[in-house]
C-alpha cells in the first residue's frame, strides 16, 4: 500500500519545475513536504494526486500508474485539496462538505451512508455551528477547516493538502496538524501535506521531505531532514536549533550572506 | 437561507405548468369555452384549440424548458450567474445557421435541413464560447466572448437579410431573428421535440459534475470529474436543446438567463439542484409570457422575442449591478 514517485521531471512555462524526483510514501503516517516559495512543493502534490501529468517519470498508487485510473476511481482513494481553492456559487458548508462524496455517489444521489460520512466529517472538523452558513462567508480559518472536512468526508486511504494551514490560528493549526495525526496513526491514511511553518513540521510529521528548486534535497525524519546546513542552503537563512518541550524549535536568526 | 426540496419545487412548478397548459388552450382572441373542447369537432372552436392552440402550447413548454434548461447548465459549467443561450450568443448562431439554409435556398429541400443547420450553429456557438473564453471562469471574459458572438453572428444574419433575393425571403429570415410561437402547427413541434428531449436527457445528468465545478477545474477533476466528457455533453446537449428550439421559434432570449436565478433562492446555488426544475420553471415562464402577448390588444400580436427581451433587458442590468462589486 504505497504512493511512489519515480524520477518525476516535469517543466511549467518552459521552466523545470519538478527534476527527477523519487519518494515513496506508505500509509499510517504524515509527510510533510517544506522547502522555499517555488521549489515546487505543489506541483509535486499535484502530480502525487495524478491531477498533473509528469513529462518523465511515473506516479503509481500500489504499484499501478494514478495516470491510468479513472477519474472516480482516483478520487475514491485519494483525495486532493487545493490551497485556497475558489468556491463559484455560495452554497451551504453541508452541501460544500458533501461535494467531497461525489466520487462516490450511486445513481440516485446520496444515501444515508453519505449523509453520515458528511456529518461526521462536519463534526470532526468542529463545524456543526456553521453547517448552513455560506462557504463565501466564512472567515478563512472557518473556510480551511470546511476544506479539510470536505477531504475528510470522502473516506479516502489518501489525504493530500496544499498548504491546508493556510488562514489558520494558532490554536486551529494545531488542531487541524493533531487531526491529520490521528488520521494517519489511528484511522491508517496516508497524509502529505505541504507546510510553511518548520516548527509545526518539525513537531507534527512523521517525515519531512525538503524540495528546492524542483529537486528533493533532503528527506527523513525532523531531526535529520532539517539540519541547520540543510537549512541555511536551501532557504539562505541562519538557523539555530533548539530543543523544544515537543520536539525541536528552528529559530531563524537571519539571512546567510 | 429556507430552502426546499428540488421536488417539492418541481411539483408546484409542474401544478403551475398544468394550470398555466389549460389556461393557454383556452385563452385568445377568441376565449373558447369547455363546451368547444369537448365537442369532438362539432363546434368550430375545436380546431382552434387542438389544431392551433395545443401545438403552440406545446411548443412553448418545450422551448422555454429548453432554454431554461441550457441556461442552467450553462451557468453551472460556466460558473457564471449571467450566462444565457440567448445573451451569449448561442441562439443567435443557431439562428444564423437556419438563416443561411434559407439564403441559399437549401431550407425547403427537406424538412431536417433547417433544424439541423440550426443546431450546427448553436454547437459551434458554444464551441467558440469555451473557446473564446478559454478555460477561466471569469466572467468578464465570458460576456465579452458572447458578445462577440452575438455580434458576428448578427451581422451574418444582417448580411443575408441585406443580400436577400426577395422580400419572401427578408420576411422568413426576419422571423428567425424575431423569435415566437404564433402559428405553429403540430409539425415544429415534431421538428423541435427530438433535439430538445435527447439534449436534455445529455444536460440532466450532468447535476453532478457541475456541483464538483464550484471547485474550479482542478478542484473538480481532483473529485473524479472528468472534465473532457463534462464538457462534451454539455456543449452537445445545448447544441441539441438550444439549436432544435431555435429552428421552430427563432430567437428567443432571456428565459436562460432569468428562470435560473428566480429558482436559487428557493433551491440553493447548488447547480445540480436548479437543473430539472428550469426545465419546468423556463416552460412555465414562456408559456405565461406567451398567453399575455396573445391577450395584447394591438393590431398585429406582440412577437413573444420582444416581450422577453423587454423582461429580460432590466433583469439583466439588475443583476449586473448587483454583481458590479465581485466583477470590479
Amino acid at each position: 500500500m504505497s504512493l511512489a514517485a519515480q524520477d518525476v521531471s516535469l517543466a511549467l512555462g518552459g521552466r523545470a519545475v519538478l527534476a527527477g524526483i523519487t519518494a515513496r510514501f506508505a500509509k499510517g503516517g504524515v509527510v510533510a513536504i517544506v522547502g522555499p516559495n517555488g521549489a515546487g512543493k505543489s506541483t509535486l502534490l499535484s502530480c502525487l494526486a495524478g491531477l498533473l501529468r509528469p513529462d518523465s517519470g511515473a506516479v503509481t498508487l500500489d504499484g499501478a500508474a494514478i495516470t491510468a485510473l479513472s477519474g472516480p476511481q482516483r478520487a475514491r482513494r485519494l483525495a486532493f485539496l487545493a490551497q485556497a481553492p475558489q468556491i463559484a456559487w455560495d452554497v451551504d458548508v453541508r452541501a460544500f462538505v458533501g461535494l467531497g462524496r461525489t466520487p462516490r455517489l450511486g445513481a440516485f444521489g446520496p444515501s444515508a451512508e453519505d449523509h453520515a460520512a458528511v456529518e461526521a466529517a462536519l463534526d470532526v472538523c468542529d463545524l456543526n455551528a456553521f453547517a448552513d452558513r455560506a462557504v463565501t462567508q466564512l472567515s478563512g480559518g472557518e473556510r480551511a477547516r470546511a476544506l479539510i472536512a470536505r477531504g475528510l468526508a470522502g473516506e479516502t486511504d489518501w489525504l493530500l493538502a496544499d498548504e491546508p494551514l493556510t488562514g489558520l490560528d494558532p490554536g486551529h493549526a494545531l488542531d487541524a496538524l493533531a487531526l491529520f495525526r490521528r488520521l494517519a496513526h489511528d484511522e491508517g491514511k496516508g497524509v502529505l501535506l505541504t507546510l510553511h511553518d518548520l516548527n509545526l513540521a518539525a513537531r507534527f510529521a512523521d517525515r519531512i521531505l525538503v524540495l528546492n528548486e524542483g529537486r528533493l534535497v533532503a528527506e527523513g525524519a525532523p531531526d535529520v531532514a532539517l539540519a541547520p546546513d540543510i537549512l541555511s542552503s536551501v532557504y539562505g537563512v541562519v538557523v539555530r536549533r533548539h530543543a523544544g518541550e515537543r520536539g525541536p524549535l528552528i529559530e531563524v536568526l537571519g539571512r546567510a550572506d | 437561507m429556507k430552502l426546499r426540496s428540488p421536488a417539492t419545487v418541481s411539483a408546484l412548478l409542474a401544478a403551475l405548468l398544468v394550470v398555466l397548459f389549460l389556461i393557454s388552450l383556452g385563452a385568445g382572441r377568441v376565449w373558447t369555452p369547455w363546451s368547444a373542447w369537448i365537442s369532438g369537432g362539432a363546434d368550430p372552436r375545436w380546431a382552434i384549440v387542438f389544431g392551433l392552440r395545443l401545438p403552440r402550447t406545446i411548443l412553448a413548454v418545450l422551448v422555454g424548458g429548453a432554454l431554461a434548461l441550457g441556461g442552467a447548465a450553462m451557468q453551472g459549467y460556466t460558473r457564471n450567474p449571467l450566462a444565457d443561450p440567448g445573451a451569449l450568443g448561442v441562439s443567435t448562431s443557431a439562428a444564423l445557421g437556419a438563416v443561411l439554409t434559407l439564403y441559399l435556398g437549401k431550407a425547403g429541400e427537406a424538412a431536417w435541413v433547417l433544424p439541423l443547420a440550426a443546431m450546427v450553429g448553436a454547437g459551434l456557438g458554444v464551441a467558440a464560447l469555451l473557446g473564446l473564453a478559454g478555460m477561466t471562469s471569469s466572467i468578464v471574459t465570458f460576456v465579452l466572448a458572447g458578445f462577440v458572438i452575438q455580434t458576428v453572428c448578427g451581422a451574418g444574419i444582417a448580411l443575408a437579410l441585406n443580400l436577400a433575393p426577395n422580400p419572401w425571403a427578408v420576411n422568413e429570415i426576419l422571423n428567425w431573428t424575431l423569435g415566437s410561437l404564433a402559428d405553429r402547427s403540430i409539425d415544429e413541434v415534431r421538428i423541435a421535440a427530438p433535439g430538445v428531449v435527447v439534449g436534455g436527457l445529455l444536460l440532466l445528468p450532468l447535476g453532478r459534475a457541475l456541483d464538483a465545478l464550484t471547485l474550479g477545474e482542478q478542484g473538480a477533476r481532483s473529485l473524479g470529474v472528468e472534465l473532457a466528457r463534462t464538457r462534451l455533453l454539455m456543449a452537445l446537449g445545448v447544441a441539441l436543446a438550444v439549436g432544435s428550439s431555435v429552428a421552430v421559434t427563432g430567437v428567443i432570449s432571456f428565459v436562460g438567463l432569468i428562470v435560473p436565478h428566480l429558482l436559487r433562492p428557493l433551491l440553493g446555488a447548488k447547480p445540480s439542484a436548479v437543473l430539472a426544475p428550469s426545465f419546468l420553471g423556463g416552460a412555465a415562464l414562456t408559456l405565461g409570457a406567451d398567453i399575455l402577448v396573445r391577450l395584447t390588444p394591438a393590431a398585429s400580436e406582440v412577437k413573444l422575442s420582444v416581450a422577453m427581451a423587454m423582461l429580460g433587458g432590466p433583469f439583466f442590468l439588475a443583476m449586473l449591478i448587483s454583481m458590479r462589486r465581485s466583477l470590479a
